[in-house]
C-alpha cells in the first residue's frame, strides 16, 4: 500500500494565490468606474451646509461649479479671511463671475448649452450679500439655473 | 539540437503587484463627490412687460435679518415653526375653489395655491447657513403638500416620482408615464418662490 502513504502530520498545505490577482483586478474596476478625477483643488473652505429636500445633480457635464469661502489658512495671509470666490483654480471677483460662466458655457457642445446648471458650493459661514452679488452676475448672463449644493442631513444642524 | 516545447510561459506571479499597484492609485484619486442640493430658479434679469398686481394677502413675506432672525408677515417666528406655517398660507384656499386643499378657509390669507406666493427676503450679513435652512424648509413645505397630494391619487410620493422621472437610467416608457403625474401635481401646488434683491441696512 505504498501508493497511499500517509502524508507527513503538521504541513499545510500551502493557500493558492493564483485568483488573487483576479480579486484585486475586480477591486481595481471598480474604483476605476467610480473615481471622478478632481479638477481643480480648493483654495477656500468648503464646509457645505446640511439640508434635507434635495435633488441630485444628474450628468456631470451639465454643470458649471462656483466655490465660495473663505481663503484656507495657507492663503489667508495673501488674500484675507473675507469670503471669496473661487472659479476653476484661482480666485476672481464678482465681475469676473459672468465671463467665467460665458466661457465655460462657449466650451460644452451647443445642445448642452441651454440646460447648463450652475453649482455654487458655498462655505456655511458665507455671507448673503456675496451670494446676492453672485445671483445677480449669473442673471445678467442669463444663467437661471442654479443649485445651491449642501450634504444630506438636518437641516437645524446649520445653526449651531 | 534538442526539440524546442513552443513558447515558454510568461510568469504571471507579478500580476497582482502591477493590479495592487495601479488599485492604490485609482484609491488615492477616488473623491466620491457629494453633488445634491437645492434647485432654484433665478428670475430673468428682463421684468414682465405689464405690472401683475397680486393682492397682499396672497404673498407670505418671509424676512431673513443678519442675526438670523425670522420675520414672517410681520411677526418674529422660531425657524421650527416656519415649515407648517408656510404650509397653512399655501393650502389655505380662501376662495373655495381649490377642493384638495385643507386649509382654515382664512379670509385674511391667500386664495388659491396657483396665486400663492412667497417672498423670501434677507440681509447682506445673513449667515448663508440661516439661508439655506429657511429655503429648506420653504421647499420642504411644498414637497410635503405636494408628497400628501401624489398619496392621495398615486399612492406614492411626489418626490419618488420626481427623483425617477429625473433619473436618466428611467426607461423612457415609465419616464412618459411619470411625466404627466409629476406635472400634474406641480400644477396643484406650484412652487412661487421670490426672492427679492438683499436689503443693506
Amino acid at each position: 500500500m505504498a501508493k497511499f502513504a500517509k502524508k507527513k502530520d503538521g504541513d499545510l498545505p500551502a493557500v493558492s494565490t493564483a485568483s488573487l490577482p483576479d480579486i484585486v483586478f475586480m477591486l481595481l474596476f471598480f474604483f476605476m468606474t467610480v473615481t471622478t478625477m478632481k479638477d481643480s483643488s480648493l483654495l477656500v473652505e468648503n464646509t457645505l451646509p446640511n439640508a434635507t429636500e434635495i435633488k441630485k445633480l444628474e450628468k456631470k457635464d451639465r454643470v458649471i461649479y462656483i466655490y465660495i469661502g473663505k481663503p484656507t489658512q495657507e492663503y489667508a495671509k495673501v488674500f484675507g479671511t473675507e469670503p471669496k470666490i473661487q472659479l476653476n483654480d484661482k480666485f476672481a471677483n464678482v465681475d469676473e463671475v459672468g465671463s467665467y460662466i460665458l466661457a465655460e458655457r462657449a466650451k460644452k457642445p451647443p445642445e448642452l448649452q441651454n440646460v447648463l446648471t450652475t453649482a455654487l458650493k458655498v462655505d456655511k459661514n458665507a455671507n448673503m450679500g456675496l451670494i446676492a452679488d453672485i445671483k445677480q452676475e449669473l442673471r445678467k448672463v442669463n444663467a437661471l439655473k442654479v443649485n445651491y449644493t449642501t450634504y444630506d442631513g438636518d437641516a437645524f444642524n446649520n445653526l449651531k | 539540437m534538442p526539440r524546442r516545447k513552443g513558447a515558454p510561459e510568461v510568469n504571471a506571479g507579478s500580476m497582482a503587484d502591477i493590479a495592487f499597484l495601479l488599485l492604490i492609485f485609482f484609491l488615492v484619486t477616488t473623491t466620491i463627490e457629494t453633488d445634491a442640493g437645492l434647485d432654484r430658479m433665478l428670475p430673468p434679469m428682463e421684468p414682465p412687460d405689464e405690472d401683475v398686481i397680486i393682492k397682499q394677502k396672497n404673498i407670505f413675506t418671509v424676512n431673513i435679518n443678519k442675526n438670523g432672525q425670522l420675520l414672517v408677515e410681520d411677526d418674529l417666528m422660531d425657524l421650527k415653526d416656519l415649515r407648517t406655517a408656510a404650509i397653512g398660507f399655501l393650502e389655505n384656499g380662501a376662495d373655495g375653489s381649490c377642493n384638495y386643499c385643507k386649509g382654515k378657509k382664512d379670509p385674511a390669507s391667500s386664495d388659491n395655491p396657483s396665486k400663492a406666493i412667497i417672498s423670501l427676503k434677507n440681509d447682506r450679513d445673513t449667515k448663508y447657513s440661516i439661508y439655506i435652512t429657511v429655503q429648506n424648509e420653504l421647499v420642504g413645505a411644498y414637497n410635503e403638500l405636494r408628497n400628501r397630494e401624489a398619496q392621495r391619487l398615486y399612492n406614492r410620493d411626489f418626490t419618488e416620482m420626481e427623483s425617477e422621472y429625473l433619473n436618466p437610467e428611467t426607461a423612457s416608457n415609465v419616464r412618459d408615464e411619470l411625466k404627466d403625474k409629476v406635472k400634474n401635481i406641480q400644477d396643484m401646488f406650484p412652487q412661487k418662490l421670490s426672492e427679492a434683491e438683499t436689503s443693506t441696512n
